[in-house]
């Protein structure tokens, strides 16, 4: 195993469209590191350029010492993972499974051993006389698994591997490979991982680090946890977290007792945020606010936002209420009980977002304002 | 629902729901009858076309096995007294050389000719569909425009070149162009069989460690057997039934393949022996037929689905 690195990575295609922007990336040694973003942020021409499937048009991979720009894909010490799984359609699953072995002409007895190895490890043991045609998806998913795990390659890289299997077996197979990550680490024979994939969901459970990725360049790196508190800008901010971060634009007004003003109503944000902005003076800001993060004010006080109820969507434990605050839905997540002990006769509701939880971004340039001093 | 359950079935007592049930019954048996009628004309008329379209052929195996003399008397296909005469006789020929040997001849040229076909256009068509390399849009055009000239037009200069390689009268110039790609619509088709394969099996062989002819030969080749098999039986096919250019290039009747020998038996007697021409001429034909109908199954079996999931 070995620690892969991107060096000023870029992407230009035959017509001039710059798809890469300079990337620069570590992947530690036996880190598990997700790449995502939304659909053409060029996280799977990425994944190919590592993988040696595309060409690279400036900049270096480096897999462990060695520059691997050059290196034909085979000889790279990857191993990937396809999206349709890639399965070799006229071959067993056996010999699906061995063929990067034969390739390398290893003697059949070895061979027949690894494969034995890998089918035990994903309990595939019993599906090896088949033919891809005759697996399910799942099942299909566990076999290129094993093909890249059977290579024990430097580097694993996987490209939207769960997407085409349903979200019950998708929920599964995430756990499967978790474990098959952390047993490897156990064994002492960590694997570093690169995996693409657009599922927040799958990049904040499975990634030991995510890259968020947007048109070619890297948003943010960080651990989940860290990119869930801590974005550091709109675009992490609005793409991390389900449902979506509430993002309000508006003027921030007095800045060491800050004031967010908002179409006519304005809500004091405490001087503990104003402490933690890097912001010099009043300013058009967007304030973003997780749907949990917001509490509704009971009785009359005029603290917090007014708004109307347009929407409610019950969720079982915790009902989604949409709201609208004059101009501007925001969404709050309260618990089903406080959503029943609500008074909702007037259809109005005051919601005041919880301080320690906001973060101020400046509107023209998206970067958080308000990180200085807040705990990861 | 029938009656004995319906007294006792509460959701079914109402009178309303008895002649509803009745009328779907009604019409389900209508409907059942429609299909069988149906079903009848349309088998009917099939069996009558089929009957038309394989007339000749039953035709002709019938009068193969016929005399002579009752070829001409007789116009139903059913012989009156069947006879082998036609085909012992015929094998003979009438030169010192018996059919099997014009059979070799043929085999000799559809031999090198399919297998050198199989091979470079697969070569050839890899070449189109995979790799980008400078002028490739004009050579593709190219191959297309062959494709459009009329054979007709390239007779007379590659007879030119033919006789000045000194190949005449012999098999080459029947096999070699096919077998260096030059059949334009085998390239044309396979590449046009390889677009739709997707290319990530290619890209597994790659970061598997495979090269290009290893990929080629390991993963791209196997999934492209029902073209490659089509490609083959057609040139199997094409190359049986050619006439015209074992006419050209062959002069020494030890080198005819079989089309020109069944002609042979035409020339040399003065009286035709029809009963023999017609027996060569079902025997011209069976190896085609049984070819394909042993092919058939691979024809329509396509073996790239299934290792991508749409």
């Amino acid at each position: 195993m070995a620690r892969l690195q991107l060096r000023n990575l870029e992407k230009v295609y035959g017509n001039q469209f710059k798809a890469v922007h300079g990337i620069n990336l570590d992947v530690e040694e036996g880190e598990f590191m997700v790449l995502v973003g939304p659909s053409g942020c060029a996280k799977s021409t990425t994944l190919r350029m590592i993988a040696g499937l595309e060409t690279i048009s400036g900049g270096e991979v480096r897999i462990g010492d060695r520059v691997v720009n050059d290196l034909a894909p085979g000889k790279r010490g990857i191993a990937m993972v396809f999206q349709n799984y890639a399965l070799y359609p006229h071959m067993k699953v056996r010999s699906n499974l061995s063929f990067g072995l034969r390739i390398q002409n290893m003697p059949k007895a070895e061979r027949e051993a690894a494969t034995q190895e890998v089918a035990r490890i994903l309990e595939i043991e019993e599906l090896l006389d088949r033919l891809p045609k005759q697996l399910s998806g799942g099942q299909a998913q566990r076999v290129a698994l094993g093909r890249a795990l059977i290579k024990k390659p430097e580097v694993f890289l996987f490209d939207e591997p769960l997407s085409n299997l349903d979200a019950k077996l998708r929920a599964s197979m995430r756990v499967r490979i978790i474990d098959l990550h952390r047993r490897l680490k156990q064994e002492g024979k960590p694997a570093t991982v690169v995996y693409v994939t657009h599922d927040q969901t799958e990049a904040m459970t499975m990634g030991d680090r995510i890259c968020v990725m947007k048109e070619g360049r890297i948003m943010q790196v960080a651990d989940p946890k860290a990119l869930y508190n801590r974005p550091a800008n709109l675009f992490v901010a609005g793409f991390i977290g389900s449902p979506e971060m509430n993002l309000m634009q508006g003027r921030l007004e007095d800045v060491s007792d800050p004031v967010f003003r908002i179409d006519g109503q304005a809500v004091a944000l405490g001087r503990e945020l104003g402490a933690r902005l890097t912001l010099g003076s009043a300013s058009d800001a967007t304030v973003g606010v997780r749907p949990q993060h917001f509490e509704v004010v009971r009785g009359d006080t005029d603290s917090g936002l007014n708004g109307r109820i347009s929407h409610v969507e019950f969720m079982g434990h915790e009902v989604y209420l949409h709201v609208d605050l004059g101009g501007v839905r925001v969404v709050a997540v309260v618990g089903a009980a406080e959503y029943e002990a609500l008074d909702r006769s007037s259809g109005q509701l005051r919601l005041r977002p919880n301080a320690a939880s906001i973060h101020v971004f400046d509107t023209a340039s998206g970067e958080n304002i308000s990180l200085s001093r807040l705990a990861a | 629902m029938d009656a004995r359950t319906t007294p006792s079935d509460p959701l079914f007592r109402d009178d309303d729901t008895q002649e509803m049930l009745a009328a779907s019954r009604a019409m389900a048996a209508r409907q059942l009858r429609n299909e069988r009628i149906s079903a009848i004309i349309r088998y009917a008329l099939l069996t009558a076309v089929g009957f038309v379209m394989l007339y000749p052929l039953i035709w002709l195996i019938g009068a193969s096995l016929k005399t002579n003399s009752e070829i001409f008397a007789n116009p139903g296909f059913i012989p009156d007294s069947p006879t082998f005469d036609g085909y012992v006789k015929g094998w003979q020929t009438s030169t010192p050389y018996t059919f099997a040997h014009f059979f070799w001849n043929t085999f000799l040229i559809i031999f090198p000719k399919t297998l050198g076909t199989a091979i470079s256009c697969t070569a050839v068509a890899y070449g189109f569909a995979r790799f980008d390399f400078p002028g490739k849009k004009i050579l593709f055009a190219s191959l297309i425009a062959t494709l459009l000239l009329p054979n007709v037009v390239t007779r007379i200069p590659q007879y030119l070149l033919f006789r000045d390689l000194g190949w005449l009268d012999s098999f080459m110039p029947l096999w070699v162009p096919s077998a260096l790609a030059g059949d334009a619509f085998f390239v044309f088709m396979l590449v046009q069989f390889l677009r739709a394969i997707p290319r990530d099996m290619e890209e597994a062989a790659r970061v598997d460690g495979a090269n290009s002819f290893q990929t080629l030969l390991f993963i791209v080749v196997p999934m492209l057997a029902p073209a490659l098999i089509s490609v083959c039986l057609f040139q199997f096919m094409w190359t049986m039934n050619d006439f015209l250019g074992p006419l050209i290039y062959i002069s020494s009747v030890d080198k005819y393949p079989v089309s020109l020998a069944l002609k042979l038996s035409i020339d040399t007697t003065e009286a035709f022996e029809w009963n023999r021409i017609l027996a060569m001429s079902v025997l011209a034909l069976a190896p085609a037929l049984i070819v394909f109908f042993l092919a058939q199954k691979y024809f329509i079996e396509g073996i790239s689905t299934g290792g991508v999931k749409g």
